[in-house]
């Protein structure tokens, strides 16, 4: 009993196999989170050194240029875009709010779950499916019509089904987070449920659904896959809803393949702006949710 | 007792029509919203499947084993379109599961400080938030260059390798891989690392007390019991990469062969959706109508599958 074990019988050896996998085993876990943060500093180090140097004033004013031309601006797709993610909210907000409110106020158990479920695999359509859906549903339905065929509504219906399960999963877990006693409270008092769902829930829920609704925005605002064939791209001023139109996204991807330099470094600009917007809403929507924690 | 209270219900004054009325409309207007949610997943695969009809008639299943896209004789077939779809969501998963799991099990044991883990958690997040077209174009201008070079170098020492058979001439598979790797790393961290903190501490404890080193417990104990939630991460991930666009457009060269080597490039079904969508006419857009139904079947596929092992753990 004395000899085997050592007066320190509870500390490993240090040189004991296990001590050493485990060693070595730690170091490959820093790697690999050194690895995965690797390419998010590469990336934002490279827009905004990039992006900076194309900055200027006219950018928000003017419009793309002929492509041996200097300077130019894509005014017009800044405009498109908020037009086109205006249009998406103005969809998906009443769908993804009243949709949730069923889910957690009104709903027996099996039905929310299914809807649940459709929304999880909703969330994971491909953007581009959201696209050629939108092409069927609105782009063809407006050639048919004679009223035009790609056009901001055609892309904003396009976003309007990327954020729909996005602000239908904030909504619920903001709902189900406010507490039983309010309700049971108010329904107490006398108020009927279309009372208290608009003036105790939604109002206790309101600053958790606006983060959420904050963010699918901006996600839907770097989309570009479903614009290609909904809204196209255009380099005038958007004049018209039934007209194709220019959308930030989709002047990346289209000013990135071109071999001009100048437009190349309108598109680094433009890649600029949609990632200052994705890091502001995030650490906005980060801090809102941890000052009501 | 009973009188009493019956006694006190009619005191009170009965809820007016209107309000009633207004209440059951209320429910009924957001039921229906709720289950027009659901009916829009139903709703895309009838659109996406009538605009292919055309297609379906003309090619039938032949279309998945025919590697001809040739819209002058109306020739269609997607073939290397699915094979690049799989194998550049195969590198990417390849690279990023053992990153990703690496970094979840980095950021959910007590390696760090909890703030300093919280600080990661959020910039790996901010990973995923990154539009895709930033990446696609970062990816023309900074990794293209890059895995150029090294497919150089792999393609000397290690041509001999059909995967390294051809010289890299710039976008193809690889980078393709690679940024997709880095585009489902957050889902696969962000799952996983949930999955493992919702682990019970007394199954670590208990490990730990057994006189297990950490990293025996996290292989023996936590990795096990957190491995459907692993698996549906992954899973995720795969259907995030199937369906992926713009980067991989921008990446891979949109060629449509089939080549084994992997700097070869390449073509996917998005991408292809991507190029041809807005100038395609006649049976070519029915064509790629039914590429797409193709890849909305197979992620619909991978999803489901995710969401249910999720449902299932979620239940244990």
């Amino acid at each position: 009993m004395t000899s085997s074990y050592s007066e320190s019988s509870l500390t490993r050896a240090p040189m004991s196999k296990r001590t050493l996998f485990n060693t070595a085993m730690t170091v490959l876990a820093f790697i690999c989170g050194i690895l995965a943060l690797l390419p998010l500093l590469a990336v934002l180090s490279y827009v905004i050194i990039q992006g900076f140097s194309s900055l200027s004033p006219s950018i928000f004013t003017e419009l793309p240029p002929a492509p041996l031309r200097k300077g130019g601006g894509f005014g017009n797709a800044i405009l498109g875009t908020i037009l086109m993610v205006g249009i998406g909210a103005f969809i998906s907000i009443p769908f993804g709010v009243l949709g949730a409110i069923y889910l957690t106020e009104f709903s027996s158990g099996k039905i929310a779950r299914a809807i649940r479920f459709a929304t999880n695999i909703l969330s994971g359509v491909p953007s581009i499916i959201a696209g050629v859906f939108a092409y069927g549903i609105v782009v063809l339905t407006l050639v048919k019509l004679n009223l035009g065929s790609y056009s901001a509504i055609g892309g904003g219906f396009a976003l309007s089904i990327l954020m729909l399960p996005i602000i239908v999963r904030t909504t619920d877990e903001a709902l189900q987070l406010v507490s039983q006693d309010l309700r049971q409270a108010s329904v107490g008092l006398g108020a009927t449920k279309f009372q208290t769902v608009t003036q105790v829930v939604l109002p206790a829920a309101l600053p958790a659904i606006v983060t959420g609704t904050t963010l699918a925005i901006a996600r839907a605002a770097g989309e570009t896959a479903p614009l290609l064939f909904t809204a196209l791209f255009s380099p005038f001023w958007p004049n018209s809803l039934f007209k194709p139109t220019a959308s930030l996204a989709v002047l990346v991807y289209n000013f990135a393949i071109t071999p001009f330099k100048n437009l190349q470094s309108l598109a680094w600009a433009a890649s600029l702006i949609l990632v200052l917007m994705v890091l502001i809403t995030s650490i906005i929507a980060r801090w809102a949710t941890r000052q009501k924690a | 007792m009973t009188t009493n209270t019956k006694n006190l219900q009619s005191a009170i004054k009965n809820r007016s029509e209107i309000e009633k009325s207004l209440d059951r409309g209320f429910i009924w207007l957001t039921r229906i919203f709720a289950l027009a949610i659901a009916a829009t997943l139903l709703w895309i695969t009838i659109q996406v499947a009538i605009g292919a009809w055309p297609a379906i008639q003309q090619f039938g299943a032949g279309f998945l084993a025919q590697s001809s896209w040739n819209p002058v004789n109306n020739e269609y077939g997607v073939l290397p379109q699915v094979y690049g779809t799989l194998v550049s969501s195969f590198i990417g998963l390849l690279l990023a599961v053992p990153i990703g799991v690496g970094t979840a099990v980095l950021l959910s044991e007590n390696f760090l400080p909890s703030k300093v883990r919280l600080v990661l958690v959020f910039l790996v997040e901010l990973l995923a938030a990154i539009p895709s077209v930033v990446y696609g174009i970062w990816g023309i201008f900074v990794l293209v260059p890059i895995v150029t070079n090294l497919g150089k170098w792999l393609h000397s020492s290690l041509g001999f390798l059909p995967i390294f058979g051809t010289t890299p001439t710039g976008p193809g598979m690889l980078p393709a891989g690679i940024i997709l790797a880095i585009m489902t790393l957050p889902i696969i961290t962000a799952i996983s690392r949930d999955a493992l903190i919702s682990i019970p501490p007394s199954l670590r404890q208990a490990s730990i007390g057994l006189g297990a080193t950490r990293w025996e417990t996290i292989f023996q104990v936590l990795i096990p019991a957190a491995f459907s939630g692993i698996v549906s991460a992954v899973m995720l991930a795969l259907g995030r990469a199937m369906g992926e666009t713009m980067a991989v457009t921008m990446l891979i060269g949109n060629s449509n062969n089939i080549s084994l080597s992997l700097l070869a490039p390449a073509n996917t079904i998005s991408s292809l959706l991507a190029n041809q969508f807005s100038e395609a006419s006649g049976l070519q857009v029915a064509a790629l109508m039914y590429a797409a139904l193709v890849l909305f079947v197979l992620t619909l596929i991978v999803n489901i599958f995710a969401e249910l092992i999720v449902i299932r753990m979620k239940r244990i």
